[in-house]
């Protein structure tokens, strides 16, 4: 069953679109959402919650329209916006509990939801001084911390790396990877930069002006591309030389040979071409796509 | 022994969510909170208590001095201050507390973005907007009732004469309070979710207040110079301490306290319906403002 599916959708602002006819299908899962600036990554997150109508189209989020049901999409989901949307004068843990109340919780429940998701994100003893003097990766754990007190389904985290160091970063990943695996939480999660997605995602969306670009798995992004990969030390033009009067199709990518696999004689052909020019061989290995060539 | 603290893991919650009754509930407490700065620093308490504080000294005052002169025999030529006067007599601390915490309310959620994490959560914008006039009116209505009621207190500790018409003013006073916490609160939140930043708020919600009664109180004066005393009673109906007292006068049968009492004949009625159209008309342009906001 898709978590999420669009048919459609289109959204237009004044003198610009910003979604065009976009139909998608999204499973349960950790699940990218890649586009540049602009390309209607937070209007498809707005729609999906509800808070945009779209301008022609239908979403479903968890079975439920985006129009008519969004009420019951949003006791079930969690937001996680892209800009900061924290008050500065009250501590985490009296915001926390604050939006673990509006969103359903009793209020006991409330609090020990708070203390444990504050944990879960990695706030511990600051979470009782004021929002307003906490650094961005502190703050950008209480933003994911709102998304998840209340237990939802599905998340939607908006560029939740956005603003912060590399090791920041770092950890914001592991924790949307554990989120989608430990606490099997579905996630769509939005960046403008493809290999963070492509660490943490099973699944990658890649829009580009409104229009869906590709949906797939990352593995099939990666998968082999039946092409063989070769360093030598020295002189690789005398073995792309050698392996072409075989009949293999060769063609030079800086220090790499690269080699289109005709059957399972090739390694052998490779191997013993080495072997008989007294070459060094550095290695051989199967390349595979990189998901950057979807842009190229 | 080891001290290592275990990590328990995720865990689901599954206990009740209360519905959208409870979280609109939840929305009007912490707003309430929030306007006396409560859950917050220090700093943000000083103001609303201390003010707080000034507008319970004339009342105690007065019961002091009521009490001392009943004691020497003088009860009879000292009276408590008129219950539905006092408002009127403390309206300038009145707007201080309006301009100083009419923004706590109305813009910081603007400011600070944080309406996207109400609006992702089962609350519609209308539920949003009659929690913080809810809070803001209880909170202004605490502020203007608890003098009051002590005077009341007073007046049966100090055995006031004719306890019985103590008793119906005091209850009329209540209800006035009620009318002037609920045209007050709408006029400094309208004011205040047009102004961001929170000092310009404290400044404009101020400034209406003092442009307002000084302009009603020259075109009075001049009138009155003029013998035009149906247009300066008229004129009161564009200062809102005058307004809401003109209501108290018509409906609550007190005794004027405003500068002008509303002018006989059609000018009671007209002043109530004034009174309630911008009671509506406030949470009509508050709905309008968040509306704008929540879609950004």
């Amino acid at each position: 069953m898709s978590i999420i599916a669009t048919r459609g959708l289109s959204m237009r602002f004044p003198g610009v679109l910003a979604l065009d006819q976009l139909t998608v299908d999204i499973e349960p899962g950790v699940v990218g959402l890649v586009g540049a600036n602009g390309a209607g990554k937070s209007t498809l997150i707005k729609i999906l919650l509800g808070l945009l109508e779209p301008t022609s189209g239908q979403a479903q989020v968890l079975g439920f329209d985006a129009a008519r049901d969004s009420m019951k999409i949003r006791e079930l989901v969690g937001y996680m916006p892209e800009h900061d949307c924290l008050p500065p004068d009250v501590s985490a843990t009296e915001f926390i509990v604050h939006v673990a109340r509006i969103s359903g919780l009793p209020p006991t429940a409330a609090r020990e939801r708070a203390a444990d998701t504050l944990r879960h994100v990695g706030l511990y003893e600051e979470r009782y001084r004021p929002i307003g003097g906490y650094s961005t990766g502190m703050r950008q754990r209480v933003k994911l911390a709102q998304a998840l007190v209340h237990d939802p389904k599905l998340v939607f985290l908006d560029e939740p790396t956005n603003g912060l160091d590399p090791a920041g970063r770092d950890e914001m990943l592991a924790l949307v990877r554990r989120i989608g695996g430990q606490f099997g939480i579905s996630v769509l999660v939005t960046s403008h930069l493809l290999g963070e997605l492509e660490r943490v995602a099973d699944h990658l969306v890649i829009i580009d002006g409104g229009r869906l670009l590709r949906s797939q798995a990352v593995s099939a992004f990666t998968q082999v591309s039946g092409v063989l990969v070769v360093e030598v030390e020295e002189e690789m033009d005398r073995l792309g030389e050698h392996l072409a009067r075989t009949g293999l199709h060769v063609r030079p990518d800086g220090r790499l040979l690269l080699i289109d696999i005709a059957d399972e004689s090739t390694y052998d052909v490779i191997r013993d071409s080495v072997a008989d020019l007294g070459l060094a061989l550095v290695r051989m290995e199967n390349r595979r796509h990189r998901i950057e060539e979807v842009f190229s | 022994m080891t001290s290592v603290i275990h990590d328990i893991g995720y865990r689901h919650y599954d206990g009740k969510r209360l519905g959208r009754a409870y979280a609109v509930r939840s929305l009007f407490t912490h707003n309430l909170r929030a306007a006396y700065g409560l859950g917050r620093p220090v700093k943000a308490k000083i103001m609303p208590f201390l003010l707080g504080a000034i507008m319970l000294m004339p009342a105690a005052i007065s019961v002091a001095v009521t009490a001392i002169a009943a004691q020497v025999g003088a009860g009879r030529d000292i009276q408590l201050i008129r219950y539905s006067a006092y408002a009127i007599y403390l309206q300038p601390l009145i707007a201080i507390f309006l301009a100083a915490q009419a923004p706590v309310l109305a813009s910081r959620d603007l400011r600070f973005h944080v309406t996207p994490l109400y609006f992702s959560r089962p609350m519609s914008r209308l539920d949003y907007v009659l929690a913080k006039y809810g809070a803001f009116t209880t909170a202004l209505y605490m502020l203007l009732a608890t003098p009051v009621t002590i005077l009341y207190i007073g007046a049966l500790v100090t055995k006031q004469k004719h306890i019985g018409s103590h008793t119906v003013h005091w209850l009329a006073a209540l209800a006035g309070c009620l009318i002037f916490a609920l045209v007050l609160a709408g006029l400094g939140l309208v004011v205040a979710a047009f102004t961001p930043r929170r000092g310009f708020g404290v400044t404009a919600v101020m400034a209406v207040y003092l442009l307002s009664t000084t302009a009603v109180a020259a075109v009075q004066g001049i009138a009155e110079n003029q013998t035009q005393f149906g247009v300066a009673q008229w004129a009161g109906m564009f200062a809102p301490f005058n307004l809401v007292d003109g209501v108290q006068v018509w409906a609550l049968r007190a005794k004027a306290s405003a500068p002008e009492p509303p002018p006989s004949g059609l000018g009671g009625p007209v002043f109530t319906l004034v009174c309630a159209a911008l009671i509506v008309g406030c949470v009509a342009i508050l709905y309008l403002r968040f509306r704008k906001a929540g879609a950004k």
